[in-house]
């Protein structure tokens, strides 16, 4: 078996924010119906979080369950525990109309931190990243410049983006201009 | 610059994040019917100036598509609505009415 390596390879960059690629993350696509009792049941026992509400990330023990659109979650985890966890949550919902796919390894995920996290964002996404507007465990779907991305913040108040494998490289070069010291707007 | 609040997420999406989707309320005529149905169905649109009604996908967003009410003279939003429905609903007719009294758009007014 060859060994799993993420997009960049944990590639960095310091500007006005940090910038990094994050290790190799589980995801998991589940698509179903959110409000079913079966489905509530299912991400709580299994990821130990709360249905997220419209547009927002729950942080569950066993991972973050993140709402996508209004019959899809993204399930975060760690990267080992996605196969179990995709099985377990298939197991779960056995009788109901659902779709649980493992697509860890479709997607590339960034870390943006530091004072600066919010504009270098906010450069890239039709998004009021403003701290009213945009806040812990917040969660967005949208476009990064030409791409489609999604993000969130964590406690820490770094964000968290997600996109496509494929645009890995493109994204990263995105963050790393939008950060360049010199280029701070000052907005937010 | 053209915004319309996603009726599923409640995102107020701006054009770049949305994809035109061409006329709302259009009604499929597909095998089977006559000629000239399928021909009004597949290439016959409405080009008001004015009121009018549009599909949108909210693409890079949540993915579904919606309906739009807007002028297309003023750019002005009456609303938007979810898909799953025959015609707009009332609030947006009305609200429409208050704007353009006597308007009318295929078979709503």
């Amino acid at each position: 078996m060859s060994d799993a390596v993420s997009a960049l390879n944990g590639a960095r960059f310091t500007g006005f924010a940090q910038i990094e690629e994050a290790s190799l993350c589980g995801m998991i696509t589940v698509r179903g119906d959110l409000a079913s009792a079966a489905m509530v049941k299912a991400i709580s026992t299994e990821l130990g979080a709360e249905m997220p509400a419209v547009n927002k990330v729950s942080f569950g023990t066993k991972g973050h369950v993140a709402w996508m659109s209004p019959d899809e979650l993204l399930v975060v985890v760690a990267y080992e525990d996605a196969n179990a966890t995709c099985a377990a949550l298939n197991t779960a919902l056995a009788d109901q109309h659902v779709l649980v796919v493992n697509v860890s390894d479709a997607r590339a995920v960034f870390r943006i931190s530091g004072d600066g996290a919010r504009e270098v964002l906010a450069k890239l996404a039709p998004v009021d990243l403003s701290k009213d507007a945009f806040g812990t465990g917040d969660f967005r779907r949208t476009r990064l410049a030409q791409v489609a991305g999604a993000f969130w913040m964590n406690t820490d108040e770094s964000l968290e983006i997600v996109c496509f494998r494929s645009v890995a490289q493109y994204v990263f070069d995105l963050f790393r201009v939008s950060a360049e010291t010199g280029g701070e707007v000052g907005y937010i | 610059m053209l915004t319309l609040q996603c009726p599923y997420c409640g995102v107020h999406a701006e054009e770049t994040e949305l994809h035109a989707e061409g006329e709302a309320h259009l009604k499929r005529f597909g095998p089977g019917s006559s000629d000239d149905d399928f021909e009004t169905y597949l290439f016959m649109r409405e080009n008001p100036k004015g009121v009018h009604f549009e599909r949108w996908r909210h693409v890079n967003g949540c993915g579904k598509f919606f309906h739009a009410a807007r002028s297309t003279t003023t750019l002005e939003v009456f609303g938007t609505y979810p898909a799953q429905t025959y015609e707009p609903p009332q609030d947006i007719k009305d609200k429409i009415s208050a704007k353009y009294p006597g308007w009318s758009w295929r078979d709503f007014s």
